[in-house]
């Protein structure tokens, strides 16, 4: 292409920029052809520096950065079995008599919706595998990013700068939760039309607002003919759109933010050390939408999953026993059943139904909420603000980790708690038992998981400690001249130690003087107050990593196991006071 | 310097086994001639660091297939293989979808009986996406550059005068727009943007249903409508009625009811006889006949359908949140979240000896909402 260019330089390609270099030709057939096509599009695009950019982009490697993926692939797998569904489900609460293919339900009186399920299910060929493909993929989706939500947790992902993509995350989740129960309340079949029943129940809680809610959500009296296809465009439209939208900001940050990685030899706050896009990352990542795709479809192949044929179409009057939502609601359902019926009053000429409100209505939210909120309650407790790239092992904040497992256990206990009726049945326990002992573990053993992990990662820092002072123990026993039996240690490696020593100190904040130079108060002293006492709580018996000081004073003397213990700096100080005596002061 | 005295597992300095002083030095640089910190041997750390300096990337480990020609043919093979699997399982696929009668099931060790024609379709395109998916990893792990690359991070935050650039071109932006200086159409604009949405919600928030008016406070029921079982709809004669029997019951009016599921809704009752020595208030066995006695199905707590009848104990149970009414004691919970005992059906008989409606229900069935008590 080049022989044929004059020298005078007419050729408007090569010479809009007066430092470009004269192309050169390819030599392989094959780049030609694709130079040929991206040339094309870069000529219309310029899309050739970010792309080259994007292609060269370093993503580190750990299995637990694939839960997000997994999370992605199944929403996108949502997404491609829903839209065949919609060629075929029909949204409406029109009443028709049933003549397909299914037998059983024959000359039976239902929706169209209901129908129209039943019709994908036996009647469109291969309709079943993508029904609950769809169906599959839901849950796959809500369990991904809950315990993608739980990594970047416990790994202090959300710290700066990531708190706005920690934020887009919760969203992201209870609007899951929403698009969930929207999506599984379509079929009108008996098992969601009583969910759809309980809804309508909860929205009648609301002081003041309840039956104004419900009659606008219903158009009138439950069930009404609107619902269906009113949760047939907020499941197919708006959240779908509002989910998408939120996603693209989310996953734009990370690559603004470059994805966070573990601590370990090479890796620091200012780099990245991984694989980049082409064409490990390509190939990896997009294999693995492969694989998610093909786990799904081989147990929507082999486990059946909302046999609406079997739960016949809804009817406001029969009902079945073990009426249980799909898992991720189970929490609220949950609480539903904890929440005494004392909490509903009456006062005023009006009625206060807190024991459906709290569980039904504002525990969302709430939770949520708080979720939300943890990145900023934990950076004004530290008073760190500086940009966090490197992940924290769980242990090496322990308080932090003993939380989220708090957290962890009171959502368990909810979940769970959506079992009784099953569990009273399987287990031949007291339902009443069974709700009552759950009632008190929820407030029992929240705090009991938080001391009992607190506790744990205390001990595996003290154990980190104990490796990195005293090394490996190699299971080898030698005599001495004297007849001294000892077991010979190894110390560790330098990346191996790395890993163990590389955590940043975390030192309580203390308290500024409440008053200034004249003796007059300060305004923010209770704001003060309150966070030193938080820093207290999360820091006063953090534990820090070894300092090269005080490996060599290990080594020193090999007498020393109190070193296990941390010394408050590297600062000659007794290591065993170190947590009796006031803290440093923060700078 | 990896020998040792005590089994408490320190690691001491030399050969000799008692600990007093130098390491043998080859693994850390450290030890030599510092001693312990914290028994104040010293002031100051002795000139070591404060942290330990990272020891940059270990080594790398070459595979099996970058050492070795054979274990990278290997490899390559593997992932054709896999490749070649899915291409494979696509074929099947189609053969299946249409060889195989949908309605044809059969029994899966392990699964129990199950539509052939959706496992066959599961199973094989779960293999066409394994077989690519894993292919593509496994082309990844064994044949593509391990060799991890470094990118460096550059802080968040834009340069302090690209900051500066923005909002100065923001103010000057307003300035220029003379937004300072013509207050009438800075506020003026603040409502110009602020209300026009009320034009769309208006409509959307005014249509979506109608007011509920006394709606959730009535059910169909009314004096004299015959008691009818669901779903047969035939009327009941009191001496059908044998005690520990229980009948589900709709008002003989459904028939002719416009919004069935609605009226349903609302108007599902439960018919119980008991022995009427069993039945503790008299309120509960005069608004009865005989022991037959009629309480709304609908829960008060969130409005499932308390299904579940225990003869014995006469308990209501409720399968959705386990809210228990005792039949005995005019339905009042004694057990789960709900508050307020079922509503019951004042009943009666007609001179044919079917059981009747006495009365409409004195109280809004079904959920607590907040003008309950009004109605």
């Amino acid at each position: 292409m080049s022989t044929d260019r004059t020298v005078s330089g007419a050729d408007p390609i090569g010479r809009l920029r007066k430092d470009d270099a004269e192309p050169e030709a390819p030599t392989n057939p094959g780049l030609k052809a694709v130079g040929g096509v991206a040339g094309w599009l870069d000529d219309r695009t310029g899309a050739a520096k970010p792309v080259g950019y994007l292609m060269k982009k370093v993503f580190p490697d750990h299995w637990s950065f694939m839960l997000g993926e997994v999370a992605m692939y199944s929403m996108i797998i949502c997404l491609l079995s829903g839209t065949f569904l919609t060629f075929w489900f029909v949204p409406s609460a029109g009443q028709v008599v049933y003549d397909g293919s299914y037998l059983p339900l024959r000359g039976i009186t239902m929706s169209e919706a209901f129908r129209s399920t039943v019709d994908i299910s036996f009647d469109i060929r291969g309709g079943l595998l993508i029904r609950q493909i769809h169906h599959w993929a839901a849950l796959m989706f809500i369990v991904a990013l809950s315990v993608h939500m739980l990594r970047v947790f416990f790994t202090g992902a959300f710290r700066k700068p990531r708190e706005i993509n920690w934020v887009i995350g919760t969203i992201l989740s209870m609007l899951a939760l929403i698009e969930g129960f929207a999506g599984y309340s379509l079929p009108d079949d008996l098992l969601s039309g009583t969910g759809l029943r309980a809804a309508e129940g909860f929205m009648r809680s609301v002081p003041v607002l309840g039956s104004y809610l419900s009659f606008a959500l219903f158009d009138g009296p439950f069930p009404g003919e609107a619902i269906i296809p009113r949760l047939f465009s907020i499941h197919v439209l708006l959240l779908p759109a509002i989910l998408v939208g939120l996603f693209t900001a989310h996953i734009g940050l990370v690559f603004v933010h470059k994805h966070t990685q573990f601590p370990g030899p090479g890796r620091t706050n200012d780099n990245v050390v991984g694989f980049p896009v082409m064409p490990v990352y390509a190939a990896k990542a997009g294999g693995f939408f492969f694989i998610v795709f093909g786990v799904i479809s081989l147990i929507s192949g082999l486990v059946t999953i909302n046999p609406i044929w079997a739960y016949g179409p809804y009817d406001p009057s029969p009902v079945t026993a073990g009426s249980q939502p799909d898992w991720y609601m189970g929490f609220a359902d949950g609480a539903l059943r904890l929440l005494p019926g004392w909490l509903e009053f009456t006062a005023f000429g009006f009625t206060f139904s807190f024991n459906v409100m709290i569980g039904a209505i504002l525990l969302i939210p709430a939770m949520y909420g708080l979720m939300g909120a943890y990145p900023f309650l934990e950076k004004w407790v530290t008073g760190d603000n500086r940009e966090h790239h490197l992940l924290d092992r769980p242990r090496n904040n322990p308080t932090r980790t003993g939380l989220g497992v708090a957290a962890l256990t009171w959502y368990g206990i909810l979940l769970f708690a959506s079992g009784n009726d099953l569990m009273a049945i399987k287990l031949h326990l007291s339902i009443n038992d069974l709700t009552n002992i759950f009632r008190l573990g929820i407030f029992v053993f929240p705090p009991l998981a938080f001391w009992v992990t607190k506790r744990i990662c205390l001990s595996l820092q003290r154990k980190d400690r104990d490796l990195v002072l005293h090394g490996r123990e190699t299971g080898r026993i030698v005599r001495t001249a004297d007849g001294k039996f000892f077991e010979q240690h190894e110390p560790l490696d330098e990346f191996t130690r790395w890993n163990l020593v590389q955590h940043d100190r975390h030192d309580v904040l203390t308290l500024e003087a409440g008053t200034d130079q004249h003796g007059v108060v300060s305004p923010t002293a209770r704001k003060e107050k309150a966070r030193s006492a938080l820093s207290r709580f999360y820091f006063t018996d953090s534990i820090n990593p070894v300092t090269p000081g005080e490996l060599a004073a290990a080594h020193h003397d090999g007498q020393g196991h109190e070193a296990i213990e941390a010394a408050p700096s590297s600062e000659s100080r007794p290591a065993l006071e170190s947590s009796r005596r006031e803290p440093p002061k923060r700078p | 310097m990896s020998e040792h005295d005590t089994p408490h597992g320190e690691v001491v300095g030399t050969s000799d086994g008692h600990g007093n002083g130098h390491s043998d030095g080859h693994s850390d640089g450290y030890g030599s001639t510092a001693v312990r910190l914290d028994q104040g041997h010293v002031e100051g750390s002795g000139g070591l660091p404060e942290r330990f300096a990272n020891p940059g990337l270990p080594p790398h480990v070459p595979r099996m297939s970058d050492l070795d020609e054979k274990g990278a043919k290997r490899a390559e093979k593997q992932v054709a293989a896999l490749f070649g699997l899915s291409s494979l399982a696509t074929v099947l696929f189609i053969v299946a979808y249409f060889a195989i009668d949908p309605e044809q099931s059969g029994y899966i060790p392990g699964i129990g009986n199950a539509s052939l024609y959706n496992v066959a379709l599961g199973v094989t395109m779960a293999l066409a996406l394994l077989g690519c998916g894993v292919g593509a990893v496994h082309w990844a792990k064994t044949l593509m550059p391990d060799t991890e690359s470094v990118e460096e991070r550059h802080p968040q935050r834009a340069k302090d005068e690209d900051r500066q650039r923005v909002v100065s071109e923001l103010m000057g932006g307003g300035e220029r727009a003379q937004l300072g200086r013509r207050p009438l159409i800075k506020f003026s604009l603040a409502g110009a943007l602020a209300l026009p949405p009320l034009a769309i919600l208006l409509p959307l928030v005014g249509g979506l249903g109608p007011m509920p008016k006394d709606t959730l406070s009535t059910t169909m029921w009314k004096k004299g409508d015959r008691l009818v079982r669901d779903p047969e709809r035939t009327p009941i004669r009191a001496d059908q009625v044998t005690i520990g029997s229980v009948f589900h019951v709709l008002p003989e009016s459904i028939k002719d009811s416009e919004h069935v599921l609605e009226d349903k809704a609302k108007a599902a009752v439960l018919l119980m006889r008991l022995n009427p020595d069993d039945i503790k208030p008299q309120k509960e066995r005069d608004w009865g006949h005989e022991g037959i006695v009629a309480y709304s199905k609908i829960c008060t707590h969130v409005g499932c359908p308390v299904g579940l009848y225990e003869q014995q104990t006469h308990h209501l149970l409720c399968p959705c949140h386990q809210s228990t009414f005792d039949v005995t004691q005019d339905c009042k919970v004694i057990f789960g979240p709900a508050h307020r005992p079922l509503p019951q059906l004042k009943i009666t008989v007609d001179s044919q000896g079917y059981l009747i409606a006495d009365a409409p229900f004195r109280e809004a069935v079904g959920p607590s909402f907040w003008e309950r008590g009004s109605a």
